[in-house]
């Protein structure tokens, strides 16, 4: 059973391969650790994704069965999916489309920074600006940030070409290519951009950063990195001190294996992770692992989320290049005179027409739907991401009743719109229709959210153990040697996409845990 | 027999709609058609293409694209008994009992009939069968001037992504020329 034996204790298990565990993966083996990295999914390559939409979903998609309820649209549109990540080797960092923005100082105390809204279960992080601060520098370098380490920008595409035009005819000031974890010129080992567009297909040209291409062969490299693909984690175990000593998971044959180890870390996305503390409860803790505070699965966040699409007279072929091509930072600041606290991001994002059809209006059929698609040509489109409120309802929890094929509860994901999202998402579908009738748009269309990619906050950091599950480097509260380390550990969203500051906090964790075992704290 | 049936009834829509719709794009590729049935009968195949040209309806697309749909229905049907039992139940349903059977309902009535089962897991099945089927098919990009993937041709570096040429180029400190 690869590198490391099953009874081998001192190892170190990482439950999930994305931005955050195959990252923390990498950063440990570097120190000399060695690392059983169990990743859910399988093996793929640049050589083996496909330029296909529904080929590459049913490839790398997240697919085993969950249920939702609440007021989100998901729950209507995608009852039995409402998650758009991978399960793959490289986890998200495989289908994410590489915008790499930093969390405004301000966002680290939404708490303090918002005041009390009625209904949000607001908490500043543990953390400041200034303490991850080094750690973004780290992340941007390794992931080959642009507009970062003297790297330039990516070229804009046609998509970009529109909303620039159309931003800045109604006054927006920030507006460019962005800070993106695609390579404008060779680096690192890997390619510049084709322009393919499908980076939700995973990069073919390898352009875009993914751990499957970059931390995990170079843990491999160190001849410390154990990965076993097709490795479901089903349940961390721990010993009558409370301390957790192994991790049973299904290996490919599905054959019940226990990993023994010294620490254990789960990055299994904001689902999963929560889902398997749960699915860990014992005698000893029959409310699941690390969950004293009754918080693990709680305040699960989703970043308020819509996309407004133009209808042009001009052909725009919004597919080609890059998916998020350019950025508007202007809404991202503070400016209550909106009527909604936190703020926003408008990023280019475009679909193929398989996705186009199906995303569009979801359910929509007929010829008045058909009339809208064969406009596929001219169309431009953009993404609303956004701060959106943590709510202690809003949660992961496990099924009642219905089991997944080991036998264990699926997990039921809650989420009701907050005021302050729904107000938001309407401030921001207005404003994004201005852009485009700024440069002349026949029609716009609202699309409402998709699948969630960005999954938050579910096993949150917090300064008193009492308000969430783990301390301001991932650590859990409860248990010391059992730690954090994907976007479950967000204590507010942001309105930024996530994977930099998931990979900075991996960066970060990695120091933490290499120093308190040198200290023999863990 | 059935094949041949189903070869003969598409082939006659197919002629159809190529007369009322001449400078059609005709084209071949991945999705292409075989004409080849292995469950469904000529009556479920013929009900199911016209509910699909209903469901998403295109002057510009092949028939064959639509037909596409029909047969991945069909494998569907002989990989899964459940499927195979919806869609004929579905389609008996959707006849009714005695007067005209759907396929031969105009327009309106056929969008009204689909109109009154459109929360059934039936018309789901055959919306979400066609959604993925006929977007997926080359010969519908071809027809949406769709390009499709583009790695083998090199991505769009050199193929048109900044093309657009109906408003400004961004400043270079917004958008950088390519490496």
């Amino acid at each position: 059973m690869g590198r490391h034996a099953l009874n081998d204790d001192s190892v170190a298990v990482v439950i999930g391969s994305g931005a955050g565990g195959g990252t923390l993966a990498n950063q440990l083996c570097q120190k000399g650790f060695k690392v059983v990295l169990l990743e859910a999914g399988k093996q793929q390559s640049p050589a083996t994704f496909r330029n296909e939409e529904w080929w590459a979903f049913n490839q790398l998609a997240w697919l085993d069965k969950r249920t939702t309820s609440g007021t989100w649209q998901i729950a209507k549109d995608f009852p039995n999916l409402p998650t758009w990540i991978c399960k793959t080797v490289g986890g998200t960092t495989v289908h994410w489309a590489g915008a790499s923005l930093r969390i405004q100082e301000h966002e680290f105390t939404a708490k303090t920074h918002y005041s009390n809204i009625a209904g949000a279960n607001l908490l500043d992080w543990p953390l400041t600006l200034a303490e991850l601060e080094p750690y973004y520098a780290k992340a941007e370098f390794m992931m080959g940030v642009t507009r970062t380490n003297d790297i330039p920008g990516l070229p804009g595409n046609n998509n970009f070409k529109v909303m620039y035009n159309g931003a800045t005819r109604i006054g927006y000031k920030t507006v460019n290519t962005g800070r993106m974890a695609i390579n404008s010129q060779p680096r690192d080992g890997r390619s510049a951009c084709w322009q393919l567009g499908f980076c939700f297909q995973g990069c073919k040209s390898g352009a875009k950063w993914s751990t499957l291409y970059t931390e995990i062969p170079k843990a491999e490299a160190t001849g410390r990195l154990d990965l076993r693909p097709e490795s479901m984690a089903l349940q961390i175990q721990h010993n009558r001190t409370g301390k957790v000593i192994g991790v049973l998971y299904a290996d490919k044959d599905g054959q019940h294996q226990v990993q023994k180890a010294r620490i254990v870390c789960v990055a299994g996305n904001s689902i999963e992770t929560p889902r398997l503390l749960l699915n860990s409860a014992s005698s000893t803790f029959p409310h699941g692992l690390a969950n004293s505070s009754g918080q693990v699965g709680k305040n699960y966040m989703r970043h308020t989320t819509g996309s407004v699409f133009g209808i042009f007279k001009e052909p725009v072929h919004m597919y080609r290049g890059t998916v998020m091509a350019g950025i508007i930072g202007d809404e991202a600041a503070p400016n209550l005179k909106r009527g909604f606290a936190g703020g926003f991001e408008f990023e280019t994002i475009s679909l193929g027409l398989p996705f186009t059809a199906a995303f569009l209006k979801p359910g929509a059929w007929g010829r008045e739907y058909t009339d809208l698609l064969e406009q596929y040509p001219k169309m431009a489109g953009m993404w609303i991401v956004g701060e959106d409120m943590p709510q202690q309802t809003n949660a992961v929890t496990l099924h009642p009743t219905e089991k997944d094929a080991f036998g264990l509860p699926i997990p039921n994901v809650h989420y009701d719109d907050h005021a302050n999202d729904v107000a938001m998402r309407n401030y921001a579908y207005e404003r994004g229709a201005a852009i485009y009738d700024a440069v002349g748009a026949v029609k716009t269309i609202q699309t409402p959210p998709y699948p969630s990619t960005h999954n938050l906050g579910t096993c949150r950091q917090s300064e008193k153990s009492a308000d969430g599950v783990c301390n301001k480097w991932g650590q859990t509260h409860d248990i010391k040697n059992l730690f954090i380390s994907d976007g479950s550990q967000f204590t507010t969203s942001a309105a930024e996409n996530p994977t930099l500051t998931i990979v900075s906090l991996a960066i970060r964790q990695a120091d933490y845990i290499a120093d308190q075992s040198t200290r023999k704290n863990l | 027999m059935k094949r041949r049936e189903f070869l003969r009834t598409s082939a006659l829509v197919v002629a159809g709609t190529a007369v009322t719709a001449s400078g059609l794009i005709n084209v071949a590729g991945a999705g292409e058609s075989t004409g080849r049935l292995s469950t469904l009968n000529p009556h479920e195949a013929s009900t199911l293409l016209a509910m699909a040209k209903r469901i998403f309806p295109h002057r510009g697309i092949d028939d064959s694209c639509y037909l596409k749909v029909v047969e991945v229905l069909d494998a569907n049907s002989k990989s899964d008994r459940a499927v195979a039992k919806m869609l004929t139940e579905g389609i008996v349903a959707l006849d009714g009992s005695g007067g005209t059977k759907f396929a031969d309902l105009k327009e309106n009535e056929q969008i009204a009939a689909l109109e009154a089962i459109q929360a059934t897991p039936f018309f789901q099945k055959v919306r979400s069968t066609e959604l993925e089927s006929l977007y997926s098919n080359p010969g519908t990009w071809k027809a949406f001037g769709y390009q499709g993937p583009a790695y083998a041709s090199g991505g769009y570096i050199h193929r048109g992504f900044n093309d657009l040429n109906w408003l400004p180029d961004p400043p270079e400190w917004a958008s950088p020329k390519p490496a």
